[in-house]
């Protein structure tokens, strides 16, 4: 038993509010307010988890988002989550945490004999060995590496919590709800600014907590409150606790992360858990404070050994004290500080040691009055314990050799180190701000902003309360001129009796009397001195390679607590200065986020938008099965009861040439085209010719792209002289739109032509089969069905009932056919109306499966012949081309390339098998691959297997007997290659 | 310089580790050479390390304007595959696959080549017959492939949502189970070592500033490190081609450089064993052996020299992966990374001799360029050494744009961002 | 990323669609030159650093929009309509 609670309860916590949890299955209890780190250090709890490589013990080594050890896994169940730091994690009534990386237990691992093996496990060992045989012994190897390795379990459940996401749009943004966020925040309040203040825990104040000084005669704490009170109120203020930024993005575009429900067992009333804010902001103030920062020497990772600053914000805000026996190890005099006012809280300081020889008369008189015994010009050489710290020692320190003289032994139970701290530039990093060093604090601080944000208080270096408070007056003022509002560039905020500045003696690498002890730098991925050592030795010194090879500072904590040594030590090793060695660039999220908060809410069912035609639902109760295309859900088949798949699009499909039928084809694109010039536009955007259309008729076309292969196809309906209206296929219609709209915009001015989209604006049927003209005369008014009034390609107006229609004469099925479009909203009106009209005559609803099956019989083109890589030439479309001047991609077709004789060019397939072909065969003859088969079909009117393939010199083959394959299956079928149309070549159906 | 094995680890530890040798030189510059390489990355360094091993290459220098593997080697998603759709990319691929088998061996390195599968999902019937056009086309290749049925699929892997009731459920896929992934920055670290050993000069911090010629034929280079004269110089520095090009007088390439997204999540215990790529949107998962969850997305879709990405593509990448598994939901991105991609018109590399006397280029791999290291090096020496192209890469070739001869592997045409 | 529509005002990248370099010259409708063509189809010169391209603001009124922007810093400096309504445009603050 080591931490316990102190009698002055801490200021974050409410002891009247007793709240119990579980940690590895051993029952405690903790106050409201407190972390599970402060709850479980109260309850003399020191061994939290295992360490990644070595699993050696570890402890808590920080109160803060920067822990390295105190990895846990929270809660069970569905909302089971590895890898939650103990330090941040509220307590709540009833939680349950979990050790991990360790078997069986936390306390006896078996996977410590790694310890035993580290002279083996050496930075990039794994790249030196398991070759062996080759990749049977690396995959036997890697197996056991992969289990060894990670550190929580992911579970297999569905997470049941939602997420939410928000949007802000801000003058300015403030992150560090510290005295310089605060500070900052509250001087632009004053003047009127839009701001949003984020703060990542849920208590305001930051550092405050900590400092013993007056701001404008107040205790550093209340004058905090006040202000968060005032901002509270103030209705341009949005302010956010709990709130976690993660990224910082261009523009000034900012991801954040607001726990909204984590702090309790579960979200309630339908609160989301988390809710991602994305924030938009004029200027952006980073006020989010340092991290303390360790020393590295031997045994600095047994638990008990831990920062000093967080030891004391574990007494000042939670009331605990981190151990008995505490020795504070510091190199400057802020660690003096924290010992002080330890001592006075009443936690049993015992010896200060500082490599430095000479005190401050004042801090030498505090300490003398505190009865802690000091030991300048000292080192802690060692610290020394299994699960926990049992004593540590120390040696005179000289410069050239490091230590000197003998060593004293001074037991222990934690030992705190106070190193300096490092200010937290992460996020100005992410954007490529460049770092500048700061001599004086051995660290690097923002340099030259990238985008427009301005850094204050600790983030900034300014790491004492006065420059602090200066330091965020000045962000102000710098933001309000860069909004334009007027602002007192001197407010008034007195600073008395502050802490002192901590200046740290730089200590890098204390050197060891044992050669193979640990030293570590980065606690939570096992990177020792030796490690980096070993890295520069092999060529890994760029601070690039050093990270990738040792992995060092790529742990969950980003290296927060260990960057700076390890650039430090590097420099020293390889004779160059810090800023020379470099440092590295910190990567997005600054924090680890959870998948489900980015994901938010566009997950599962809507992950995309889904678009339906007004039939929609009439389809699905007709038995439709729907499939996606293009984004649109579309009726594959309707299925009777009992029926399969093929048996219902075979059944569809003879309806339609024998009878009659009806197709959805809303989700066609359809653009409108007007202007005088609009005839001359068709005429370069098609392969084929609209000059010559009438008004009234329809006509196919076919679209290249620049490139000179097939594009999209449709028809193109003269509405009037000046006005066409054409289709595209559903899966090219936004694609084709923007094109139109890019020649027009770009290239084509001089022609007066106007595109809109129309897609959205009309639901669209075919009717389709020798009776389909009598189903629409019988219902259709206003128009003439006769042959002559109403001739193939022609297109009309009519009415049924109360509801406009438009039709067209075209057929896909090759069958008497009819194109309906009517106004959107009418569009399940007048299906309904059609399938009552065509009930006498048996009209059958049909899907894209027998739509298919029509028109590969037909030897129509489809997606599959149009896969992006075809040619007129290809598909035999040539001819409709052969007359035409320039249109898109009349240049370009003419490469040699789409030129060839040899190229693969479309026939048509029947089978001697049973089974149907399937799409995606390959094509052989004599065991030669000549292409693959892209369409294929059971053809019910002809009682065949069927297919449309892409053959090499196809025309060549007709007549002849292939083999087409498909491997994956192991199936192989006789085919005979025919023209690709198989049925009606005369086209006598289109009057039937 | 004595191998690496696990006696040398042993070795080396009773010795207290302090006689490892640099795994590679750090020379300075010779003022001439026979072949020099711009651009220590994987390709460049396994081009440098083919040349001297295979085709007896001496003399040759590989000059890097940074730190070795800096860019898109160390900043990919480590997915190795050759299920590809066109004859030649398949070859070349499965080719490459092949190489990568005996990888380790060969350069004595621990690339940790995992073969553990890549699957691809489909979720319509449509896409279900593209992907079967495929994997027929990898058999009758002599690559491995094999359709799976969504039952298969859930039964395979555990967490996978494969119920009907979501935006695109499942219908099945295509796997490749000699496909997998590797330890990306082992390739460079490996090939610079194995290389380097072969007696190639790997320079670092040396940028090209310029290209001296003799007319039009290249016959050298400045650099930050001086001048160095070349009886050939090949380029192979993926998103800084333009750029690295403009300086030899090549103004203008079938080529953009975006800029492509990966993450990895917090180190977890074995979750998914096997690679899985959506099928309904750019995302693309496995799991290191280290324990994060890597994920790849679409590139941004404009033009960028950045190597960082932006948050709409980071809230795609986390919809997908959350919706193809739920249980991932709760599990912390950790880290993001970009790198520049060399976008090629068509999707499919350029591995040439040209476009200038002297002068070889090796670039447009688009998002393959990990997974071809082995053969793109092996192919880039072989036109290098031997002034044509290896059978392999006689495809790849620059001038395939203007002849009509396009390698479209999507078929989405010259829309560098859509490949 | 933020681009400032000279219609709509400024919205977020998501809105708009990328066409691509804008530098590029369309060869004339009757221009039958393989060459020319093949320059504007395929070549690039895909710039490190400031670079015109177009966009069309797809989500919105739909304008194609000619963009300067660093391809480094994805600073954006100015934003023009394209075709009759060139030089409406402004710089992108």
């Amino acid at each position: 038993m080591s931490g316990y609670r102190l009698k002055d309860s801490g200021i974050y916590i409410d002891t009247a509010q007793e709240l119990r949890f579980e940690f590895d299955g051993k029952k405690y209890v903790g106050y409201q307010g407190d972390t599970l780190a402060s709850a479980l250090l109260a309850n003399g709890v020191t061994l939290f988890a295992r360490s990644f490589k070595y699993h050696r013990p570890r402890g808590v080594y920080t109160a803060g988002p920067e822990e390295p050890n105190a990895l846990v896994s929270l809660r069970t169940g569905d909302r089971h989550e590895p890898n939650c730091h103990a330090t941040t994690v509220e307590l709540y009534d009833g939680l349950v945490a979990r050790s991990q990386n360790a078997w069986p237990s936390l306390n006896t691992d078996f996977m410590a004999v790694n310890q035993f093996f580290a002279p083996l496990l050496i930075a990039g060992f794994y790249y030196k060995t398991f070759m062996g045989t080759g990749q049977k012994f690396w995959h036997f190897c890697e197996h056991f590496i992969r289990r060894a390795a990670g550190m929580g379990q992911g579970g297999l459940s569905a997470d049941p919590d939602k997420y939410e996401k928000t949007n802000h749009f801000t003058d300015v943004f403030i992150i560090g709800g510290g005295p310089a966020g605060l500070l900052a925040a509250d001087t632009l309040a004053k003047i009127g600014a839009k701001i949003t203040l984020v703060e990542e825990s849920n208590n305001w104040g930051g550092s405050l907590s900590e400092e013993e000084g007056l701001i404008n005669g107040e205790p550093a704490l209340y004058w905090a409150n006040n202000v968060v009170k005032i901002l509270t109120k103030n209705e341009k203020v949005t302010v956010l606790p709990r709130t976690t930024v993660y990224g910082y993005f261009d523009d000034n575009t900012l991801g954040a992360i607001e726990r909204v429900s984590d702090h309790k067992q579960m979200p309630k009333n339908n609160e989301p858990r988390q809710r991602h804010h994305k924030i938009f902001a004029k200027r952006v103030i980073i006020a989010t404070g340092s991290v303390e920062r360790p020393i590295v020497f031997e045994g600095n990772d047994i638990p008990g050994v831990m920062l000093a600053n967080s030891a004391l914000r574990y007494a000042k805000r939670y009331g605990v004290a981190v151990g008995n026996k505490v020795v504070v190890f510091t190199n400057n005099d802020d660690g003096y500080h924290s010992a002080i006012e330890l001592k006075k809280m009443g936690v049993n300081i015992i010896a200060m040691v500082d490599p430095r020889s000479t005190l401050d008369p004042e801090l030498k008189t505090q300490i003398e009055e505190q009865n802690i015994e000091h030991h300048p010009g000292c080192m802690v050489t060692s610290a020394k314990g299994g699960k926990s710290l049992n004593h540590v020692n120390i040696a005179h320190f000289s410069r050239d050799s490091g230590s000197s003289g003998s060593l004293q032994r001074i037991n222990a139970d934690v030992l705190l180190i106070a190193g300096g701290y490092t200010p937290t530039i992460n996020l100005c990093s992410q954007i490529g701000t460049k770092a500048d060093f700061v001599e004086e604090i051995q660290s690097f601080v923002p340099g030259e902003s990238t985008q427009p944000f301005v850094a204050c208080g600790a983030a900034k270096g300014q790491l004492d309360l006065e420059s602090t408070l200066c330091g965020a007056v000045e962000a102000a003022v710098q933001t309000a001129k860069y909004l334009n509002l007027d602002i007192d560039t001197h407010p008034s905020i007195k600073v008395e009796k502050a802490n002192r500045k901590a200046i740290p003696f730089p200590l890098t690498d204390i050197p060891s009397t044992n050669s193979s002890a640990k030293k570590f730098i980065d606690l939570q991925h096992d990177v020792t001195v030796n490690d980096l050592k070993i890295a520069h030795r092999e060529g890994f010194s760029s601070v690039e390679h050093l990270k990738r090879y040792t992995t060092m500072g790529m742990a969950a904590d980003q290296g927060k607590t260990s960057n700076m040594n390890a650039l430090a030590l590097i420099a020293k090793e390889r004779g160059i200065s810090i800023p020379e060695a470099g440092t590295t660039s910190f990567r997005v999220p600054s924090k680890p986020v959870a998948l489900g908060a980015l994901a938010g809410r566009d997950v599962g069912n809507h992950y995309h938008a889904l678009r339906r035609t007004p039939v929609h639902e009439w389809h699905i109760k007709n038995g439709a099965e729907m499939v996606d295309t293009g984004g649109w859900h579309r009726p594959r088949v309707y299925k009777k009861a009992g029926e399969s798949l093929f048996e219902a699009y075979s059944r569809e499909a003879k309806a339609v040439r024998n009878n009659v039928g009806i197709v959805d084809v809303t989700s066609l694109g359809k653009i409108d085209v007007q202007g005088p010039d609009a005839a001359e536009f068709l005429d370069r955007v098609y392969a084929n010719s609209f000059q010559k259309l009438p008004v009234g008729k329809a006509k196919y076309g076919i679209m290249l792209r620049d490139d000179g292969y097939i594009f999209d196809d449709g028809t193109v309906w003269r509405l009037g002289e000046t006005q066409f209206l054409m289709t595209t296929t559903t899966v090219n219609a936004a694609r084709v739109l923007s094109e139109l709209e890019r020649l027009l915009s770009l290239y084509w001015p001089e022609l007066k032509v106007h595109v809109s989209s129309q897609s959205d604006q009309w639901a669209g049927m075919a009717v389709a089969g020798p009776k389909s003209r009598s189903v629409l005369e019988s219902i259709i008014t206003d128009m003439s069905f006769s042959e002559e009034d109403c001739p193939v390609m022609s297109v009309r107006k009519g009415r049924i009932g109360k509801w406009p229609v438009m039709v067209a004469r075209l057929s896909f099925s090759g069958e008497r056919a009819y194109e309906i479009l009517t106004p959107r909203n009418y569009g399940l009106d007048v299906w309904e109306a059609i399938m009552d009209a065509g009930k006498p005559f048996g009209i059958t609803p049909y899907g894209t499966e027998s739509m298919g099956a029509l028109r590969i019989e037909k030897g129509h083109i489809g997606g599959p012949e149009m896969d992006g890589r075809t040619t007129l030439g290809d598909v035999g479309m040539e001819r409709l081309s052969s007359k035409k001047g320039s249109y898109i991609g009349s240049v370009l077709k003419n490469r040699h390339g789409l030129k060839s004789d040899d190229r693969k060019t479309m026939v048509g397939l029947i089978s001697d098998g049973i089974k149907p072909l399937r799409p995606g065969s390959v094509v052989l003859k004599n065991n030669e691959i000549v292409g693959h088969v892209t369409s294929a079909t059971f053809s019910p009117i002809l009682d065949k297997n069927i297919a449309l393939a892409l053959v090499r010199k196809g025309k060549k083959h007709i007549g002849e007997n292939l083999q087409v394959v498909f491997p994956l299956k192991d199936e192989a079928y006789n085919v005979r290659v025919v023209d690709p149309c198989f049925y009606d070549a005369e086209g006598k159906q289109l009057y039937a | 310089m004595s191998d690496y094995s696990a006696f040398s680890l042993l070795k080396n530890a009773f010795s207290g580790h302090r006689n490892w040798k640099s795994a590679w030189r750090k020379p300075e510059p010779r003022e001439n050479y026979e072949v020099v390489i711009i651009g220590g990355g994987g390709h460049g360094l396994a081009t440098a390390y083919y040349l001297a091993k295979i085709y007896g290459v001496r003399n040759i220098a590989v000059l890097e304007k940074g730190n070795l593997g800096g860019g898109n080697v160390g900043r990919n998603t480590t997915i190795v595959r050759s299920n590809y759709l066109l004859p030649a990319n398949i070859r070349f691929y499965e080719y490459s696959m092949k190489l990568w088998e005996g990888l380790s061996r060969e350069i004595n390195y621990n690339v940790m080549f995992s073969q553990r599968g890549v699957l691809n999902l489909a979720h319509t019937p449509g896409q279900l017959d593209e992907y079967a056009r495929r994997g027929n086309a990898m058999l009758m290749e002599g690559a491995d492939a094999e359709l799976l049925s969504r039952e298969e699929i859930s039964r395979r892997i555990p967490g996978l949502y494969t119920g009907q009731d979501t935006r695109f459920p499942i219908l099945g896929g295509l796997n490749q189970p000699r496909a997998g992934t590797a330890r990306h920055d082992a390739i460079a670290w490996g090939y610079a070592r194995a290389a380097d050993r072969q007696g190639v000069d790997i320079i670092e911090n040396c940028e090209v500033i310029g290209f001296i010629k003799d007319g039009d034929t290249v016959t050298g280079l400045n650099t930050t490190r001086g001048e160095i004269s070349a009886a050939k110089v090949g380029v192979s520095v993926a998103g800084s081609t333009s750029n690295v090009m403009k300086l030899a007088g090549i103004d203008k390439l079938p080529i953009e450089s975006h800029v492509l997204q990966a993450f990895v999540t917090e180190p977890l215990k074995p979750l998914i064993d096997t690679v899985v790529t959506f099928g309904a949107g750019h995302l693309y998962i496995s799991q290191s052996d280290k324990g994060g969850l890597v994920f790849g997305g679409d590139v941004d879709g404009y033009n960028s020299y950045a190597q960082r990405g932006n948050l709409p593509i980071f809230e795609h990448v986390a919809a997908a992966a959350v919706t193809m598994f739920p249980n991932l939901s709760r599990l912390r991105l950790l880290r993001n990374w970009g790198g520049i991609v060399d976008m090629s018109m068509d999707g499919s590399p350029i591995i040439c001799k040209g476009p200038l006397p002297g002068l070889y280029l090796n670039a447009g791999w688009c998002y393959g360029g990990f997974k071809a290291t082995p053969a793109a090096g092996h192919c880039f020496a072989h036109t290098i050494a031997k002034d044509e192209p290896h059978e392999l890469n006689s495809k790849y070739t620059l001038d395939r744009f203007f002849n009509g001869n396009e390698l479209d592997e999507n078929g989405t045409g010259p829309i560098p961002a859509l490949h | 990323m933020k681009i400032k529509c000279p219609i709509c005002g400024k919205r977020e990248a998501s809105e708009y669609t990328y066409i691509g370099d804008a530098t590029v010259k369309r060869p004339d409708v009757n221009n039958t030159d393989e060459q020319s063509w093949f320059e504007y189809v395929f070549q690039r010169r895909n710039p490190r650093g400031d670079h015109e391209e177009h966009w069309q603001h797809t989500a919105a009124c739909r304008s194609i929009l000619k963009v300067k922007r660093n391809t480094v810093t994805h600073k954006i400096s100015s934003v023009d309509l394209e075709g009759p309504w060139q030089g409406q445009g402004e710089e992108n603050n």
